[in-house]
C-alpha cells in the first residue's frame, strides 16, 4: 500500500514520488475516479525529453479524454507497459501498479503536499 | 439554477453513486464502474432511474386524431396497450423531440419525452391539440421511472413480492403469465404494493428490459424491492454512462447527438418513423414530402480497429493524406465494452456512406482508418 502522504502532487491531479534523481508519475484516484474505467494509455517513450507543463500523453475512459501533463523537465526513463496492456489499473491501483511514466530529473517545481492535495479537490 | 434531484436521490447517494448533470438533474453516472455496469446488462441485468425523462399524458375523445396531427407516426393505429417509437417534428421536418408513446386507452395516451425537451414538447404538444377534443397534462413530476434491462429482467420481476395485474388476480398469481405473454413495446397496467404501475416491456439498451413509470413517493420502495429480489439474478444499479455506451452498441440515436432540429428524419435513417401514408395533414409533413437536399449527410455507423475511439464532433475525413477532404462529423462514439473496438455514429457526405467504404477518423490529430458499416453494431441473439 502506498502512503499517499509521502507524494506530492499537481493541480493537474497527478502524484510524484521521487527517489534520487528519477521522479515516478501517476494519476491520482480522483482524477481516475472522475474519468471513469480507463481503457486506453498513451505514454511518451522512453528516451524522449519532456518540458513540464506540456502535454506528453493521454489517459482515455469510456466516457472522456483526460491529458497527462509532465509535470517536470527530463527524460522519460521507463513507461509502465503493464498500464498500456491493462488500463484498468489506472482505476483500481493508481499509486500503485498503475503508475504511468518514471523521468529522471534534476529540478523539481514547487508541488503540493498531500494535505494541500486533499484540500484542492475538497475532501 | 437548482439543480433537480430524483425522487430516487437518497437511494442513489447510499448506493455510493458519481452523479453527473443531465438536462438539469442530478442523475446518477456510475455506482462503481461504467464498464462493469455495462457488461452486467447484457449478460445479467442492470437497473436504471430515468426518472428525469418526461412524460405528457392526453386525454380525451380526440387525442389519437390529435397526435397524429402532432406527430410523425400514425398513433391512431396503436391499441391499448401498444407503444410506438416517434417523433415530433418542426414545421421544416427538423426533429424537436423523439418520444415514445404509449396508449394507455380510447381516449388517452402518455407521451414519453428527452428530459431536456419536457417543456417544448408538452407546449407545442398544448399548442397542436388547440382544436382536438383533448387535453394536455404535463405529468412529469408526479411520475418516476424505472427501467430494468438484461437477460435476467423478466426473471428479476417474477420474484418481486408486490406485483399485481389490473383487473386480474388480487395475489398476482396471474402475474407471470401476463409477463410472459407482454410483447415488446407493448404495455400493462399494474400495481406494485397496490399503488399504480406502468409495466412496459421497452428500453434504450438494446436487451430485453422493463420500464416501469410510478408516482414518486413509491419509486423507492420499488427500485428496493427490485434489487432485493434482484441480487440473486447479479442485477446491479446502472448509470447513464453505460446506458449511453448501451445505446450506442445498439445503434440508438440520441437527441442533441444523432438527432436535431437541423436534421430530417430520412437522414437519421428514421424515414419509417414518418407516416407518410396516414389521412390528413401533420406538422412537418409537406417538408418531409419534400426531402432533405440529395448532398444532405446521412448518419453511418463506423468501425474502427485498436482501442481509441473516434468520438463526438471529431471529424471524418475521406483519406489520410494532405488532400484528403472532410467527409462528416461523428455524433457519438466509444470504445465499444462488448465488442472490444471502437464504434461511432456520424453524419457523412452521402456519397461517403455506403457500408464498406474506408473512411478516416481525425482522434486529435491522428488519422484512424474506420470502415462504414450496418447499425446496429449490437443485435442481442435470444
Amino acid at each position: 500500500m502506498t502512503d499517499q502522504t509521502a507524494l506530492q502532487y499537481t493541480e493537474e491531479h497527478e502524484w510524484i514520488r521521487v527517489d534520487g534523481d528519477v521522479a515516478t508519475i501517476g494519476i491520482t484516484d480522483y482524477a481516475a475516479e472522475k474519468l471513469g474505467d480507463v481503457v486506453y494509455v498513451d505514454l511518451p517513450v522512453a528516451g524522449s525529453t519532456v518540458t513540464a507543463g506540456t502535454v506528453i500523453g493521454e489517459i482515455e475512459s469510456t466516457k472522456s479524454v483526460g491529458e497527462l501533463f509532465a509535470p517536470v523537465d527530463g527524460e522519460i526513463v521507463e513507461a509502465n507497459q503493464a498500464v498500456v496492456d491493462s488500463p484498468e489499473l489506472v482505476n483500481s491501483d493508481p499509486f500503485g501498479e498503475g503508475w504511468l511514466i518514471k523521468v529522471s530529473t534534476t529540478s523539481l517545481p514547487k508541488l503540493l503536499s498531500h494535505d494541500e492535495y486533499r484540500a484542492l479537490v475538497g475532501e | 439554477m437548482t439543480e433537480r434531484l430524483s425522487p430516487l436521490d437518497g437511494v442513489h447517494r447510499a448506493a455510493g453513486a458519481s452523479f453527473t448533470d443531465f438536462a438539469g438533474w442530478q442523475m446518477p453516472v456510475r455506482y462503481s464502474s461504467d464498464l462493469a455496469e455495462h457488461h452486467a446488462v447484457r449478460t445479467a441485468a442492470g437497473i436504471f432511474d430515468l426518472s428525469h425523462m418526461g412524460e405528457i399524458v392526453l386525454i380525451g375523445p380526440e387525442s389519437a386524431a390529435a397526435l397524429d396531427f402532432a406527430l410523425a407516426g400514425k398513433l391512431s393505429a396503436i391499441e391499448i396497450g401498444q407503444a410506438k417509437y416517434s417523433l415530433l417534428l418542426a414545421d421544416d421536418g427538423g426533429i424537436i423531440d423523439d418520444l415514445v408513446v404509449y396508449r394507455t386507452g380510447d381516449d388517452r395516451y402518455m407521451v414519453v419525452a428527452n428530459a431536456s425537451n419536457r417543456e417544448v414538447v408538452a407546449d407545442e404538444l398544448r399548442a397542436r391539440a388547440d382544436g382536438f377534443d383533448t387535453n394536455v397534462y404535463d405529468e412529469s413530476d408526479d411520475i418516476a421511472l424505472i427501467a430494468v434491462q438484461g437477460p435476467a429482467s423478466r426473471e428479476i420481476l417474477l420474484a418481486t413480492p408486490g406485483f399485481t395485474i389490473e383487473g386480474g388476480h388480487p395475489d398476482g398469481e396471474d402475474v407471470p403469465e401476463a409477463l410472459a405473454s407482454l410483447r415488446y413495446y407493448r404495455a400493462i397496467a399494474g400495481a406494485f404494493r397496490g399503488e399504480p404501475v406502468l409495466i412496459a416491456r421497452t428500453g434504450y439498451t438494446g436487451e430485453d428490459g422493463f420500464e416501469l413509470y410510478i408516482a414518486p413517493e413509491h419509486a423507492t420502495a420499488l427500485w428496493e424491492a427490485l434489487n432485493e429480489a434482484g441480487a440473486a439474478h447479479a442485477l446491479v444499479p446502472a448509470g447513464l454512462a453505460s446506458r449511453d455506451t448501451l445505446r450506442l452498441e445498439a445503434g440508438m440515436p440520441l437527441y442533441g447527438h444523432e438527432l436535431s432540429r437541423d436534421i430530417l428524419p430520412v437522414q437519421a435513417g428514421l424515414g419509417r418513423v414518418v407516416a407518410l401514408s396516414k389521412d390528413g395533414d401533420f406538422v412537418g409533413r409537406a417538408a418531409i414530402e419534400a426531402g432533405p437536399a440529395a448532398d444532405a449527410p446521412v448518419l453511418v455507423g463506423l468501425a474502427a480497429e485498436g482501442r481509441r475511439a473516434g468520438r463526438a464532433g471529431y471529424e471524418v475525413f475521406d483519406g489520410d493524406g494532405a488532400d484528403s477532404a472532410r467527409v462528416g462529423v461523428v455524433t457519438s462514439g466509444a470504445l465499444s465494452p462488448t465488442l472490444g473496438h471502437p464504434i461511432a455514429m456520424a453524419f457523412v457526405a452521402p456519397d461517403a456512406a455506403e457500408t464498406g467504404r474506408e473512411l478516416y477518423l481525425d482522434v486529435r490529430g491522428t488519422r484512424v482508418p474506420a470502415s462504414v458499416v450496418a447499425l446496429p453494431f449490437y443485435k442481442r441473439t435470444a
